[in-house]
């Protein structure tokens, strides 16, 4: 995570590297999601239970997959805006047509497996073959998969799916010494983020970033642009499906959960430090954006604002974490220009980092001379 | 480093708002020490109107008249206004403004309303109904209300607002056509029109949720109070009402805007339950009350008292788990009123200009007999729909195909 720069370099100890780790908007995000944690436990103690933490975690997993899959899409250089859709149409169709007959969790877990590859092959095609922007594509999907599940329930549920299923968002591994109850939902989460780094560190994970940066070079150097776009794109809305099955069970069937999950994940997804444009950003990033936006949620549960205040407050804090982390990059940006002797030492693979092995400042404007260099 | 510095603040000075926002609120939120508990400063108050509070207060008590087996052409405390001018023969072409069917209540009541358009059709006065759907839009309301004056070919007009003020002059303007125009659940602020349907109201609403709870809790206990969304005034009357009981009785209470998200309303649940204990929960509107009972048993927590909705959903979940609970009603057997209430104005029978229909709360009582009623329903249906004698009944419920 430590930037190289000459001070660390220096060695002129861990204080200022403190400092510097901090101030460095990567680090910032963490120190957010520190700060944010640490007011939560202030106001409520009992939040940093394990079994409360634990119960916390299950119910931003949902949001966290959704700003996992959004990665691969947004670090490609592209936007998903289906996937609010995708999660209300996984919801509905598992209420629907689960109904309360346990045998058909199974075959209906498949049906919406398919329902989401095949989403994330048309937005796929339609952008790279058809070269439509990904976000007027995705803006049609949306609409269309809302529209058609709206004409297909009438807009209500019919009631929730059978409780079979809706334990991989409710239940839990239950006995779990110190933690209680260990929810499914924390393993599925798991399992994802294992998944989204080793799929990030292998070759497509790194063609991806590098489309994302600059596609054209890409196909130059031999990689298929097309195929590994859509693949991004089908990584996305399988994540939206998953997220819509813990969903299912964590809530309920309703017309509007999921809602607005698109513009969730994005805000995540950019606070966690993925560029919006492509070409930089790491998948631990968009994990630490989620925990970071949904702590933001619960602390302003948690502190009494008005009801009426609260995305204000959001909205203002999401604005100047992100010019944050813009303004200091720019400085950043700045420094190793002056010296041009330790600039290839900053654009050393970075050990934390699971994408193209650039580290992930958030770059608000296209311009990242230092790093092209 | 000036810049890292500005940055710096700019993070700090958002931090101090919601450190601020924190502080300033909490007063209102603890319960209040002084006096008789009144709150200095409630946000429900532009919303409150103490004539209308007393009216509604006072219209809950009253017996409504009308034919006992038939609430949906009940009244209460009538004034009839003389519909002989609107007095004609022949079959008549009614043109139904609707503000939308975007939520599970008010399909319910359109699938009704179009039961009862059937019936009327065998008796011969009401033969066709054309519908444009506003979905949500004040400006394709209006556009669709011009449009049935313009071209319509109407014989009346039913209306059913989107929103109060912008809505106004096109029902104004319909008026001036010289047919008869009836306006139903939202008001509108013109009385041109011949009769204003509607149930008690929000007030009506707030008083009985909130007696509920209050009855069943004592001072100082803590409700959760689970909203739609800000600014729409049936909602709106219906929190100010209840707000303002809540403070008298020295109830804590703290309200959230869910948009009906279960999944909004299962965290919103969970992270009070975090906080600290909480004894009661209060909807705007039923959708999602099962999430918020569900929240209470993840957390292992006893049950709420609580008050939803007349929604089958939480009836259900209000059956099963014995809770005790109230389901207030926004009566939605309403729909099936302006369509006979033109039947009437043709025929030149009077109606009451403002038509109050009872809006009686399902209570622990009633339960058993509203759930068999309904049985088969879908979760999404309401108990009180007042569709049982129709012939559609109970197949056309049940299959919930929206029309």
């Amino acid at each position: 995570m430590i930037p190289r720069t000459p001070e660390t370099r220096l060695g002129d100890g861990g204080l200022r590297r403190l400092i510097e780790r901090a101030v460095d908007p990567r680090g910032a995000v963490v120190v957010l999601l520190v700060v944010i944690l640490i007011a939560i436990v202030v106001l409520n103690p009992s939040f940093a239970e394990p079994g409360a933490l634990m119960r916390f975690i299950q119910r931003v997993s949902p949001v966290v997959i959704v700003a996992i899959g959004q990665y691969f899409v947004i670090v490609s250089g592209e936007f998903d805006l289906s996937m609010g859709a995708v999660v209300t149409a996984q919801v509905m169709t598992a209420g629907h047509l689960i109904g309360e007959d346990d045998s058909k969790t199974v075959p209906v877990l498949i049906i919406m497996l398919v329902i989401g590859v095949v989403v994330g092959i048309v937005n796929g095609l339609a952008t790279t073959l058809l070269k439509v922007p990904s976000f007027i594509v995705t803006l049609g999907t949306m609409l269309v998969i809302h529209g058609a599940v709206m004409w297909w329930t009438g807009g209500a549920a019919t009631g929730n799916p059978a409780e079979s299923f809706r334990q991989l968002g409710r239940g839990g591994i239950e006995g779990i010494p110190i933690l209680g109850l260990l929810p499914y939902a924390v393993l599925i989460l798991v399992a994802v983020i294992v998944f989204a780094v080793w799929i990030s560190r292998r070759p497509f994970g790194r063609t991806v970033v590098a489309i994302g940066d600059n596609a054209e070079a890409v196909t130059f150097a031999g990689a298929n642009v097309w195929r590994t776009k859509t693949l991004a794109f089908v990584l996305s809305s399988l994540a939206a499906t998953v997220a819509g099955v813990l969903l299912a069970g964590y809530a309920g069937v309703h017309p509007s959960v999921g809602q607005g999950y698109e513009f969730t994940a994005i805000t995540a997804v950019v606070l966690g430090g993925v560029v919006l444009g492509g070409g930089r950003g790491t998948v631990l990033g968009a994990l630490i954006g989620a925990f970071t936006l949904e702590s933001l949620f619960t602390l302003l549960n948690f502190t009494s604002v008005p009801a009426t205040m609260r995305d204000a407050i959001q909205g203002a804090i999401i604005i100047a974490a992100v010019a944050y982390s813009g303004v200091a990059f720019a400085k950043k940006r700045r420094r190793p220009a002056t010296s041009a002797t330790t600039s290839p030492t900053n654009e050393q693979t970075d050990p934390s980092t699971t994408s193209a092995g650039t580290s992930s400042p958030i770059q608000l404007t296209g311009g990242d001379e230092a790093e092209r260099k | 480093m000036r810049r890292g510095l500005r940055s710096a603040l700019g993070i700090a000075s958002a931090a101090a708002l919601i450190a601020l926002a924190g502080c300033t609120t909490d007063p209102s939120v603890e319960p209040a020490d002084e006096g008789d508990g009144a709150q200095e400063e409630a946000p429900a108050e532009e919303w409150f109107d103490q004539e209308l509070y007393d009216q509604q207060l006072k219209q809950r008590e009253v017996d409504p008249e009308g034919p006992e087996d038939k609430p949906y052409l009940q009244m209460i405390n009538p004034k009839m206004g003389d519909t002989s001018e609107f007095k004609s023969d022949g079959g008549k072409k009614m043109c139904f403004a609707n503000a939308s069917i975007s939520n599970p209540w008010r399909q319910t009541g359109w699938i009704t309303m179009n039961e009862q358009l059937k019936e009327l059709k065998k008796d011969g006065v009401i033969t066709e109904m054309e519908t444009r759907d506003a979905q949500d839009n004040d400006d394709t309301q209006i556009a669709d209300i011009d449009y049935f004056i313009a071209e319509g070919n109407c014989d009346g007009f039913i209306i059913s607002p989107n929103s109060t003020a912008a809505i106004t002059p096109a029902v104004e303007r319909a008026c001036k056509t010289d047919k008869p125009v009836i306006v139903f659940d939202r008001g509108v602020e013109t009385d041109c029109a011949v009769s204003f349907i509607h149930p008690i109201g929000g007030f009506a609403w707030g008083i009985d949720t909130s007696q509920f709870l209050i009855d069943n809790l004592s001072k100082g206990d803590k409700v959760v109070a689970l909203r739609i969304l800000p600014g729409v005034d049936v909602l709106e009357q219906r929190w100010a009402a209840a707000d303002k009981l809540f403070g008298e009785a020295g109830i804590e209470v703290v309200d959230y805007f869910t948009e009906g998200d279960p999944a909004e309303i299962k965290k919103v649940v969970s992270d009070e339950l975090a906080k600290g204990d909480v004894q009661g929960i209060w909807m705007d509107a039923g959708d999602g009350a099962v999430s918020a009972i569900e929240a209470f048993e993840d957390a292992g927590k006893d049950y709420p008292v609580m008050t939803g909705e007349d929604e089958l959903s939480f009836l259900r979940k209000w059956k099963d788990t014995e809770m005790t609970a109230l389901a207030p009603v926004y009566t939605n057997f309403q729909w099936r009123t302006p369509l006979l209430a033109a039947e009437k104005i043709f025929q030149g029978e009077e109606v009451p200009t403002e038509w109050v229909l009872p809006q009686s709360p399902i209570t622990a009582e009633d339960l058993d007999e509203y759930l068999d009623r309904n049985k088969g329903m879908p979760d999404g249906h309401y108990a009180k729909f007042g569709g049982e004698d129709m012939a559609g009944y109970p197949q056309v419920w049940q299959d919930r195909v929206i029309p």
